[in-house]
């Protein structure tokens, strides 16, 4: 059994870890995707930024944790979503605005996106400076050992894991009931079926790209501050987090919030599975029968150095069976 | 048309004078053994601004992975004209390294002969899944044969080492190769929205990096590799300037020769053909243009130029380093040289790269000299006590500069210095 719990620590939690990521970053790339029409390259560095304006707050009241019982990063998350949306809806309005404005093609928008990811890299370097830092300053992180019957060793889940799996299913949630029961929510889906049918009948366009800009920042923040939290930050880590959120926006469907979902979730297993050493799975076969084959130490399908592999060939092998998406999406 | 007067074009004619002042004052004030390396680093970078400034000028095609490119053509241009490697090939690693590429052979002909199933009956779905199967099979088995063959090369004889070929074979294969990854990636998604090649080509850099970094038998990864052989005399027999002066017009030669080309292929009418694609694409394929095809071309003489560039400034450097190639620097300086100096425009693009190769050499010593200013500022009249590492933080300004630099062009000047000229022919 000792395999199994193995393979529970492996492959689901950290899958499922991965996953909620992605999905989080996802949602709000594909929301971005369906009511503006451009791929937004400066996504992986708005969740930086978020978990950067967590730690400036964590560093600032390092105590607040201790008060309610829950580590002070994930006190001051709420605070830093509501700063990074603020910073997303003011990015919009000077960066990308003007060029929509000027009727450009989405694809010039796509280098604007590139242009404040630089932006963004280069402040958050510029202060925070290029090494990794721990976003708990003052406390530790607690780790959660629970026992599993039949077996000596033990399934281990960290306190930031379970914040986001809580986290997630909240946001998912609440997005659900927003998209489906109120009238911004409709309007949005509107916009995003076709922009010009939602603007002559009286949908204010400018209200609902500010909303998208409020949900997908705040998504992001929340996103960046968890990793973050369960590993470090890292400044320079957008280039290796933007390609698995396409990934999962494309898979998902572009425009399809749901598809989204399960498009992170689908390359945040797919990473896992692929690095994983299926050796160990094989071993008590191996022990039951040790003539029938050789099994050699390391049976993964690519290391940890070609994780990023995956997502394109995720994104490769999608893009040729099935442009649409697995939920068909509505821009190809 | 003889009575017209003399029409300089003022634009151009400035922005040269300007630039060439500008060479002259590093050349006075820096020296000219530096001042001919920075010439050569902006000749081998306007090859590749040149790359770039066809697909998007000409074809309105968004790489966001010029980095993965030059990497393959330095990787080449190493891989060429490095001397061989006694170690390896006088021990059995080369005939065990063969297996290994028979073996991949054969798995391929596997996987094909499965995927070719159909025709004996089976049915599509079948079909799938008995390729996928045997391909995971093939894709183990090789994985397990090559392991121990590539470390044994790395413990033996470290890497496999060079060709000992002449180097400009070694810059052809690496815009050919670069080239046929292009094709690859061109394939799949150019009849597909813009944003997704972006999307792809800014994945396969970052997997290009990943396996020069990590297949330390092929490239010795982080250990890196020096000195690369020069096409022209090294420094040391014939001096630094005059070794480099050489070098620049090995590359000048390049220039002018693909500028060349590039002109008359503009204005020939594949050239034509080519803007009424990007214009207009609907009505260019409803005139029977193969709007995919003539894509497909652009993208991969682009990412041909991209190697070609790429291959003579990593012989330039003369060190392969996989970890040197990052995307500021690689991929979007090219990006603004081309958006500063005109997409479309290869004039342009060539001043363009010039301009922003010298601010961007320059602004570094300038960054480091506006912190000391700062820092001895803020020290004697707020007592401020800074921290010892704000020279390395003071360079990630440039970070933030470049993406000012392309959100203000986009935004004031998205034609350029000097916008595309459209010819008209009557």
């Amino acid at each position: 059994m000792n395999e199994l719990v193995f393979f529970i620590n492996n492959v689901l939690i950290s899958g499922a870890v991965a996953g909620s990521i992605y999905a989080m970053g996802a949602i709000g790339v594909t929301l971005v995707f369906s009511i503006m029409r451009f791929a937004h390259f400066a996504h992986a560095d708005m969740m930086t930024l978020g978990a950067f304006v967590v730690f400036i707050l964590t560093a600032m009241f390092p105590g607040v944790g201790a008060v309610v019982g829950l580590p002070t990063a994930f006190v001051m998350l709420p605070l830093a979503m509501a700063v990074t949306a603020v910073a997303a809806v003011g990015i919009d309005k000077t960066f990308y605005k003007p060029l929509r404005e000027h009727n450009v093609k989405p694809i010039v928008i796509v280098i604007g996106s590139l242009g404040v990811t630089l932006m963004l890299q280069g402040l958050i370097r510029l202060f925070a400076g290029t090494s990794s830092r721990s976003l708990y300053i003052e406390e530790t992180k607690r780790i959660f050992r629970i026992d599993f019957p039949f077996s000596d060793s033990r399934v281990v889940v960290t306190e930031p894991q379970l914040l986001l799996f809580v986290v997630t299913v909240v946001a998912v949630v609440s997005l659900h009931l927003f998209l489906n029961r109120s009238r911004l929510g409709k309007a949005m889906r509107a916009m995003s079926d076709n922009p010009d049918l939602a603007r002559v009948s009286g949908i204010n366009t400018n209200t609902v790209i500010m909303v998208t800009w409020i949900i997908a920042g705040s998504l992001a923040a929340a996103a960046g501050t968890l990793l973050s939290l369960d590993v470090t930050l890292k400044p320079d880590l957008s280039f290796f987090l933007l390609l698995p959120i396409f990934a999962a926006a494309i898979v998902g469907g572009v425009g399809h919030p749901y598809g989204a979902i399960a498009g992170g979730f689908v390359v945040g297993f797919a990473e896992t599975l692929a690095v994983f050493n299926w050796a160990v799975i094989l071993r008590p076969l191996h022990r039951a029968f040790p003539d029938l084959f050789e099994l050699p130490a390391n049976l993964s399908f690519v290391g940890t150095e070609y994780k990023i592999v995956v997502p394109f060939f995720i994104l490769i092998a999608i893009l040729v069976w099935r442009p649409t998406g697995l939920f068909k999406g509505k821009i190809i | 048309m003889s009575n017209m007067p003399l029409n300089l074009p003022v634009r151009e004619t400035t922005l040269i004078a300007i630039v060439t002042v500008a060479v002259l004052f590093i050349f006075m004030s820096f020296g000219s053994a530096y001042g001919t390396r920075m010439l050569v680093e902006a000749a081998c970078y306007a090859i590749i601004a040149l790359g770039l400034t066809i697909q998007w000028g000409y074809g309105g095609q968004f790489n966001a992975g010029v980095m993965g490119f030059v990497a393959l053509g330095g990787f080449c241009a190493m891989l060429f004209s490095m001397p061989t490697n006694p170690a390896f090939w006088d021990s059995e690693l080369p005939a065990q390294l063969g297996g290994v590429f028979l073996k991949v052979l054969f798995g391929i002909a596997l996987v094909v002969a499965a995927s070719q199933s159909y025709r004996l009956g089976l049915s599509k779905k079948l079909r799938t899944a008995l390729t996928i199967v045997v391909a995971i099979i093939v894709y183990f088995t090789i994985k397990v044969n090559f392991m121990p063959v590539a470390a044994a090369i790395e413990e033996q004889a470290g890497y496999i080492g060079g060709l000992s070929l002449p180097v400009w074979t070694g810059w052809l294969a690496g815009a050919v190769l670069a080239g046929f990854v292009g094709y690859f990636i061109g394939h799949i998604c150019l009849g597909l929205r813009s944003d997704y090649l972006a999307i792809a080509t800014l994945g396969v850099a970052e997997i290009i990096k990943a396996v020069l970094k990590n297949e330390d038998w092929l490239t010795r990864g982080t250990a890196t590799v020096s000195p690369l052989p020069w096409p022209v005399p090294q420094p040391i027999d014939v001096g630094f300037v005059m070794a480099r002066a050489l070098y620049l017009s090995v590359t000048a030669v390049m220039i002018v020769a693909i500028f060349f080309l590039l002109h008359r292929a503009y204005h020939a009418p594949w050239g034509r053909m080519i803007r009424a694609i990007r214009d207009n694409e609907v009505s260019a394929a409803a005139m029977g243009k193969n709007v995919n095809k003539r894509n497909l071309e652009i993208f991969v003489l682009g990412c041909f130029l991209m190697g070609l560039g790429g291959a003579a400034l990593g012989s330039f450097n003369g060190i392969f380093d996989p970890q040197g190639y990052i995307p500021l620097n690689h991929t979007f300086l090219v990006l603004v040289m081309v958006i500063l100096g005109g997409p479309g425009n290869n004039l342009g693009t060539i001043i363009g790269t010039l301009v922003v190769y010298i601010i961007w050499i320059m602004s570094e010593p300038l960054a480091l000299w506006l912190l000391q200013v700062f820092t001895s500022i803020g020290s004697s009249v707020f007592d401020w006590d800074a921290p010892s590492n704000l020279s390395s933080r003071a360079l990630q300004a440039r970070v933030f500069s470049i993406g000012l630099l392309i959100a203000l062009v986009l935004r004031y000047a998205p034609k350029g210095l000097l916008p595309e000229k459209v010819p008209h022919h009557n």
